[in-house]
């Protein structure tokens, strides 16, 4: 029996249209070639070539690209190790480390690490923006790496070990393999993560070290011009292509969070 | 212990440790810091002043619990506290609201569509939390389409024009729209899992829509509402930027002061303490959610 009545359809179709109108509009107003979000001029592409003569922003999309792919990097061997040892061995606390930057306001991780670098005498800037995204991405490796394992046909690794395969060989020609689908969509969550965050960037940048999302925050603080709705809709669309991607290699895995 | 067992021993911190250090380093020893700095004294020029004081009688640690002292005497932040989780509240409510029908229309599609669905949901979420922010200031500010229509219109009926943008009502809309997912997907989750059998077997008893509703779907879907609203309640709290973004003055919540006290005035040791309490704060309700939902199914 059909349990989709047309209140249940409206309702639904109404919730897609609030999350996706705002976001079309910031889209949409990169085209219009006026400096109000407000009425449509007409088309023009002055915004996307103001963005590319725009020193401060290219340069903060440099840093943000840098600690991106760094952070993925580590996060994702760091995640894939956790993923592997909360799979295989018992552990109390490794659980716990992993999904707690996860858990918690994000706020309090940002001023806890604010705290720690100053007290380190660790200079506020790229270096602690890089150790900081690690921390709160290898949770995220983790648990898709962890996922993909469940799914996984043990009797393959026993097989290999039985015909005389060292726990290393067995895990880099049989385990990692098998596993490689997690793992890549887990290297590009820790990307997109790492490039979109702003609240923990926020409290460990110093001068210097302003990455996109900053970027876009002291022009939305300071001045409002079009050329935010033109930097949204490239990150946007670069971030649309990661996710998509990863969805493809790991279905599922989005939804961990 | 066999030599079997004491290589697995040494697998599991190979292969567990590195990680386990990392978090260690970068997560656990930044907290317990935090929490130790919200005992101690202000420094000269912001941050902290040296955990040893040393004077005539020697060495002696020097912690204090001052801070939370001025935490508890001072109602103004106990205010702030109350303001926020109220806006954290209607914020949990509201996306229940819209975030339940949604979730229902996704677990009653054809299985075929239901991934596709939940992609839709879920692609918002990872696109840029600023840029999802800053879409509201253009809806809600005062140039925009929307709110000069609505102004007309209420204007017909006499009523003088509303201002949105800065407002606590644009707080609670940036809050619904970042966390909604949230909501979505454990309800979604939950809701899937229903067996179809039983709305059948209660409409054959004579209820309508209505009573299969509240007697049948939403007493099984409490786990998802829990859980959701502990995935929404918990980061909408702490949360600063949207509050900042579309708040003004008179919208601020407590990630705002949290983020003053480290940045602007910089008392760390208060900082602290505030965060402290945002921190039980989420323990707290996330302790409650998991309590009240592991009692639902038994």
């Amino acid at each position: 029996m059909n349990r989709r009545s047309p209140w249940l359809w409206t309702a639904g179709f109404l919730a897609y249209v609030f999350l996706y109108a705002p976001l079309a509009i910031v889209v949409v107003y990169s085209f219009n070639d006026s400096r109000l979000n407000a009425e449509w001029v007409g088309f023009t592409f002055s915004w996307y070539e103001k963005l590319f003569h725009n020193e401060k922003m290219l340069r903060a999309a440099w840093n943000s690209l840098v600690i991106g792919l760094v952070t993925s990097a580590a996060s994702t061997v760091l995640g894939t190790m956790a993923g592997y040892a909360m799979y295989r061995f018992r552990s109390r606390l490794l659980p716990v480390l992993v999904l707690a930057p996860i858990a918690i306001p994000e706020i309090l991780m940002g001023v806890s690490l604010l705290i720690f670098f100053v007290l380190l005498n660790i200079s506020l800037g790229m270096i602690s923006i890089i150790l900081s995204h690690i921390a709160f991405c290898v949770g995220f490796v983790a648990i898709v790496v962890r996922s993909r394992l469940a799914g996984m046909d043990e009797s393959l690794t026993e097989a290999a070990r039985d015909l005389g395969a060292t726990p290393w060989r067995a895990f880099r020609l049989v385990t990692l393999p098998l596993i490689m689908p997690g793992v890549v969509a887990g290297a590009l969550m820790a990307f997109t993560l790492s490039i979109d965050d702003f609240v923990i960037t926020f409290f460990t940048a110093g001068v210097g070290s302003t990455t996109l999302p900053l970027q876009i925050y002291t022009m939305v603080k300071v001045s409002v011009t079009p050329e935010i709705n033109a930097v949204s809709t490239l990150l946007m669309l670069l971030t649309l292509a990661l996710i998509m991607i990863a969805s493809r290699l790991s279905p599922g895995a989005l939804r961990a969070d | 212990m066999t030599s079997g067992a004491k290589r697995n021993r040494l697998h599991k911190w190979l292969i567990g440790g590195p990680p386990l250090a990392y978090l260690l380093v970068f997560f656990a020893a930044p907290v317990l810091i935090m929490v130790l700095a919200s005992f101690r004294f202000p420094g000269e020029f912001g941050g902290l002043s040296p955990v040893f004081l040393e004077d005539e009688t020697g060495t002696h640690l020097d912690l204090t619990t001052e801070s939370y002292g001025r935490f508890f005497s001072d109602f103004l932040y106990t205010e702030l506290f109350i303001k926020s989780f109220t806006y954290a509240a209607v914020t949990t409510i509201v996306c229940l609201v819209i975030a339940y029908p949604l979730a229902m229309l996704i677990a009653r599609s054809p299985k075929k569509h239901r991934d596709l669905l939940v992609l839709l949901v879920i692609l918002p979420f990872w696109s840029n939390f600023l840029i999802r922010v800053y879409a509201w200031m253009i809806i809600l500010g005062p140039q925009s389409v929307f709110v000069r229509a609505l102004n007309y219109f209420i204007g017909l009926f006499g009523v003088e024009p509303v201002s949105l943008l800065y407002t606590p009502f644009a707080v609670i809309v940036g809050l619904v729209y970042v966390h909604l997912p949230f909501m979505v997907l454990p309800l979604y989750a939950n809701l899937e899992k229903h067996d179809p059998a039983l709305l059948d077997a209660a409409q054959d008893l004579g209820a309508n829509a209505w009573w299969r509703f509240w007697r049948v779907t939403f007493p099984l879907s409490l786990p998802g509402v829990y859980a959701g609203a502990a995935l929404v309640f918990i980061p909408a709290l702490g949360i600063f930027a949207i509050p900042d973004i579309l708040g003004g003055t008179e919208g601020i919540m407590i990630g705002n002061v949290i983020k003053q006290q480290f940045l602007d005035t910089r008392d760390w040791p208060f900082g602290s303490v505030l965060s402290m309490v945002l921190t039980v704060m989420a323990i707290g309700i996330a302790g409650l959610a998991a309590f009240v939902g592991r009692r639902q199914r038994t």
